[in-house]
């Protein structure tokens, strides 16, 4: 039985803590790492800004054709599409990295190659679909 | 019973929402709803000849004979929403928030943010 108390000369263990907040920017994680931190920063974005940005912008497009038309003006301005790109990446990175975990949980690619393979695919799928809707808010077709 | 309900065996104490297995499961349950929904909708804008009023409003007040297809399937898509959002804050709140009061606090208030989201969704969605 491997029980401490039995081995006093044992050597003090390693001790594991969690990272401070100065310590996050050069904590470095693997890609599976860095698209489940950013499925939980993008769900916490939806979250946030459905009843105060995205519901209130809804109401406004389908509440009458002249709201309509104010919500196209509205998603007009350079600065309007920025931020509604933003929460069509929150959409995406979250839906696809949500697929993954989907996945995961059919013990499908569970490996650690078949991980980060994954993991990449994800990144690759969401980013592109959000260059598409890039493409199509800045009007390239 | 034999031993307190918070015990199980000498070193296991339970604690929290049954360790989560309903969460799980309807977290999984929803964001497969939520994908099926997305499909749907994305399915359905590409297929609409035009970008206009009329077809935006389609997607979420589509009728199959009398029945209100669209908005039921939105409203649907709206509680799966707020019930997975639910589940993923809380997690969130969970593993940043240790001291009970504020974490009690802050899952009060998702609560009520989230019924909101419900609320207004559904009227927005019932009054087309």
């Amino acid at each position: 039985m491997s029980n401490t108390t039995a081995t006093p000369a044992a050597r003090p263990r390693k001790e594991f803590r969690n990272i401070t907040v100065p310590q996050i920017l050069s904590y470095r994680l693997p890609l599976a790492g860095k698209l489940s931190i950013l499925h939980r920063v993008s769900g916490a974005l939806l979250f946030l800004a459905l009843p105060v940005l995205l519901l209130p912008l809804f109401q406004m497009s389908v509440s009458s054709p002249a709201g309509f038309e104010g919500f196209r003006a509205f998603a007009a301005h350079p600065i309007s599409k920025l931020v509604l790109l933003v929460f069509i990446w929150a959409y995406l990175h979250h839906f696809c990295a949500g697929i993954r975990y989907l996945l995961l949980d059919l013990h499908m690619g569970m490996t650690k190659e078949g991980g980060k393979r994954s993991a990449g695919i994800v990144f690759v799928v969401s980013l592109a679909l959000t260059a598409v809707f890039a493409l199509k808010l800045f009007g390239a077709f | 019973m034999a031993a307190s309900p918070e015990k199980i065996g000498s070193r296991r104490l339970v604690v929290g929402a049954h360790y989560g297995v309903k969460d799980f499961i309807a977290q999984r349950v929803t964001a497969v709803i939520l994908v099926i929904y997305t499909l749907v909708l994305g399915v359905m804008a590409l297929l609409a000849p035009a970008f206009t009023y009329e077809t935006w409003v389609h997607l979420f007040n589509f009728r199959t004979g009398a029945f209100p297809t669209g908005q039921l399937l939105a409203t649907l898509a709206v509680i799966a929403t707020a019930y997975h959002a639910w589940i993923g804050v809380r997690d969130i709140w969970m593993d940043y928030v240790k001291p009970t009061g504020i974490r009690l606090l802050l899952q009060v208030l998702t609560i009520l943010w989230l019924l909101g989201v419900v609320v207004y969704a559904a009227n927005i969605l019932w009054s087309l």
